[in-house]
């Protein structure tokens, strides 16, 4: 068996293999790679028995689920209402200028993705970008570099 | 049949006496994700380490947020025999010399305290019901939560008829608190008179408006008075199961209840034979996918399904009658569930004497944008927005114009300032073109432009349309077509009307909440504040300077001190300039991102933004 079939086999061993189930294996096997690989959407299938089409059906549906590679470090902009009105739009486009990249794009040596995120709930500290679970509040455009060189020697 | 709580909540009264009168000091932390993202959990780290490093015994406590997000992180001390005091924005360094000087030198620091006895400083304002115990009880403690009476509505009710149970709450007179406003007790009462051997519970919590946290706050601050109110309502319309749905990217609300469930399950709290009253109710926590349509009724309950989150088009039942897999279904929000507990325990009576008379109970707003203080914040209704602006919020900040407030989210509409004396209710926002919603409140000063709020809103909600009814699929991404066109100085005359008609008939015409919606905040922009789409239309003027493509960054040689700053700070180098020689902006080279705005220091204020041939300078 193939070192990524015995990931699933391990996911899929918590569930009975009910069509309902679908939307919880879809976020624990994203929660391997960071997104859905075609051979994970192709075993989901067989394990619950639907057709594929249906599995990307419910998973394109939803904002939740990826279908490409993620960055090592991911760059969620807020730009939740609170945020916008605090500048998140300019601050974004400050993102994309610093990293060369736009938004939903992920820089050529997979070490950043950069994306947007509709709220976070932290409105309080707006505008705010995460860098994977870090927050970070009351960001302004000249901080962008910052922020980006904090996590440049992580990779 | 006698119910047996009193045995439990004694034991949880004793330990919490204990707690507060054991001769320790205790340390509280607001420790919910917005203290979180303040540093709560360094701010714990640094006081477990002074107390080590100066051998002082004291409780340290996680808690909830008590809704002050604008001075976190919090944290609270009681020194046996003291008032409780309240200290705000502090930091480890802070938090270190705190322990020292309060503790070991009885100086109690008040310079960083913002109140005692965890008394906000606009109490007499707010009235505490869904949020009463965030931010004072630990959430994962679920003996905190008997000890404030918790589970004793539960109690009571098992003690009840069903039917007397949906009186009550029907004489409570509360109403869905997840933006619909439906009198809850008539849904429990349809719910419960469809015959099945199968009903739900089911809370929704997958609160996707932007700019609204209260629903997180109530699960990460206080889950069992959700989780009770639940199983409430499971008795009262004879459902044995019920399911939280709530968003996956709420990581720590989802743990809290994942604890707080446990912890009720082992008390039989919840489980088989509650109380020994016969009556079982489940629990299962279902993480949503994100899908902002989910929060309509019937693509909730197909998205658990394991299906397209697409809401069914009329005419189908109500999900109260045919819901999930086809039983009827009780669908509430976290709030509403969170109200419940009280209402049973204290009494109708008690509940319809907060508020207004057709809006009893009070309602939770996120409170933010330009304010000074945001927060969460809980008034009864019918109060009036000038108070929650100006007084609970401090007022605008940086000393700005209030210009709008929005409620609502995508659903709602923007409020002006002459509508402030406004009293609010469900109905009254609804009157005044905005809505309630879940209780989302940004308010904007005059450097936010109405015609771009609205062309984010709408952009918003083009986005999180299922796409399966044309009015909305289309209809949403033409009016989007025309804000932006106007954002950019290329509107037409006749574009007002155009989206004025398309606006209604995207609202006649969409078979969801979201469709139905989805054009409000375009027409209550238009509505109050219809002479600034007409400013961008034919003068090509922003009047907030907030739309790039209408405004033109100068400098103003005079008032330039040469200083270096913005040419150094500019990212596309249209800054130029030498010691002594006032710098020049290339408008072909500038990229209008602000920086040399934000960077030329207020004393000099020599950075000029033009629009239509006015100008301002910061």
């Amino acid at each position: 068996m193939k070192k990524e079939d015995v990931k699933f086999q391990e996911i899929f061993s918590r569930y009975k293999g009910d069509r309902e189930e679908l939307i919880p294996i879809l976020q624990d096997t994203q929660a391997i790679y960071g997104y859905l690989t075609d051979p994970a959407m192709c075993a989901i299938a067989r394990f619950l028995r639907v057709p594929q089409s249906q599995v990307y059906g419910v998973s394109t549906f939803f904002a939740q689920f990826y279908f490409t590679r993620r960055g090592k470090h991911a760059i969620k902009v807020c730009l939740g209402t609170a945020c916008h009105v605090k500048g998140a739009g300019r601050l974004m486009e400050a993102f994309e200028r610093e990293m060369g990249i736009g938004c939903g794009c992920i820089t050529d040596d997979y070490s950043f993705s950069l994306e947007r995120v509709n709220c976070v709930g932290a409105c309080a500290i707006a505008p705010v970008v995460m860098v994977g679970e870090d927050v970070y509040g009351h960001v302004e455009s000249k901080r962008v570099k910052e922020v980006l060189e904090t996590y440049a020697d992580k990779t | 049949m006698r119910i047996k709580l009193e045995p439990l909540r004694q034991e949880a009264v004793k330990n919490w006496q204990e707690l507060q009168s054991f001769g320790q000091p205790i340390i509280l932390v607001g420790a919910a994700t917005c203290g979180r993202a303040s540093g709560a959990l360094d701010v714990m780290a640094a006081i477990g380490e002074k107390m080590k490093e100066l051998e002082i015994d004291a409780i340290v406590r996680q808690t909830g947020c008590v809704g002050m997000c604008h001075s976190e992180v919090l944290v609270d001390i009681i020194k046996p025999g003291r008032p409780r005091i309240t200290y705000a924005k502090i930091t480890p360094e802070l938090a270190k010399e705190l322990v020292e000087d309060y503790l070991v030198h009885d100086n109690a620091r008040e310079d960083l305290a913002i109140c005692v006895q965890g008394e906000t400083p606009d109490e007499d304002l707010q009235v505490r019901v869904v949020m009463r115990n965030c931010g004072h009880i630990d959430p994962n403690s679920i003996t905190d939560y008997l000890a404030q009476d918790g589970y004793m509505g539960l109690a009571k009710a098992l003690e009840m008829m069903p039917q007397e149970i949906i009186d009550e709450v029907k004489v409570s007179g509360l109403r869905g608190r997840g933006g619909g406003g439906f009198p809850a007790g008539r849904k429990w009462e349809s719910c419960l008179q469809v015959e099945s051997d199968q009903k739900y519970v089911i809370c929704n919590a997958d609160e996707g408006d932007p700019g609204a946290f209260m629903d997180r706050s109530v699960l990460e601050g206080d889950p069992h008075s959700v989780i009770e109110g639940m199983a409430i309502a499971g008795y009262a319309i004879g459902a044995s199961k019920g399911i939280l749905y709530v968003r996956a990217e709420y990581p720590l609300a989802i743990r809290q209840l994942k604890i707080a469930i446990e912890q009720a399950k082992e008390r039989n709290l919840l489980g088989e034979n509650i109380l020994g009253s016969g009556f079982s109710f489940d629990l299962d926590i279902f993480q949503g996918a994100g899908a902002f349509v989910c929060g309509e009724s019937t693509a909730l309950v197909l998205s658990i399904e394991g299906k397209r989150g697409m809401p069914k088009p009329l005419p189908r039942p109500r999900t109260s009658e045919e819901g999930l897999w086809g039983k009827p279904t009780l669908l509430n929000n976290v709030k509403t569930f969170a109200c419940v507990a009280q209402i049973i325990h204290r009494g109708p009576d008690w509940f319809k004497s907060i508020g207004t008379e057709k809006c009893p109970g009070t309602a939770v707003f996120a409170l933010t944008g330009k304010v000074n203080k945001c927060g969460l914040i809980e008034v009864p209704m019918g109060i009036e927005l000038d108070k929650i602006i100006n007084e609970i919020g401090g007022g605008v900040a940086g000393g700005r114009a209030f210009k709008a407030v929005q409620t609502g989210g995508p659903s709602g509409g923007c409020l002006p300032a002459d509508m402030l004396n406004l009293p609010v209710d469900i109905d009254s926002l609804t009157a005044a073109g905005s809505m309630m919603g879940s209780g989302g409140m940004v308010v904007m000063d005059d450097s936010t432009c109405m015609v771009d709020v609205a062309r984010y809103f709408l952009e918003f909600s083009l986005e999180e349309s299922c796409g399966q009814c044309a009015p909305c699929r289309v209809g949403t991404e033409q009016m989007l077509t025309i804000l932006k066109d106007i954002t950019q100085g290329k509107g037409r005359e006749g574009d007002i009307d155009l989206l004025v008609e398309m606006g209604k008939a995207i609202i006649d015409g969409s078979i969801c909440g979201l469709g139905q919606s989805a054009p409000n905040p375009v027409l209550s922009t238009i509505r109050y504040f219809r002479d600034e789409y007409e400013a961008h239309i034919r003068d090509k003027e922003c009047p907030a300077k907030a739309c790039k493509a209408l405004i033109t960054y100068t400098i103003d040689a005079e008032k330039c001190q040469a200083c270096g700053r913005c040419l150094k700070a500019c990212p596309t180098q249209a800054i130029t300039g030498a010691k002594k020689t006032p710098h020049t902006i290339d408008s072909d080279k500038c990229d209008k991102c602000g920086i040399c705005f934000s960077e030329c220091p207020d004393r000099f204020a020599a950075v000029l933004i033009t629009t239509g041939g006015t100008e301002s300078s910061n």
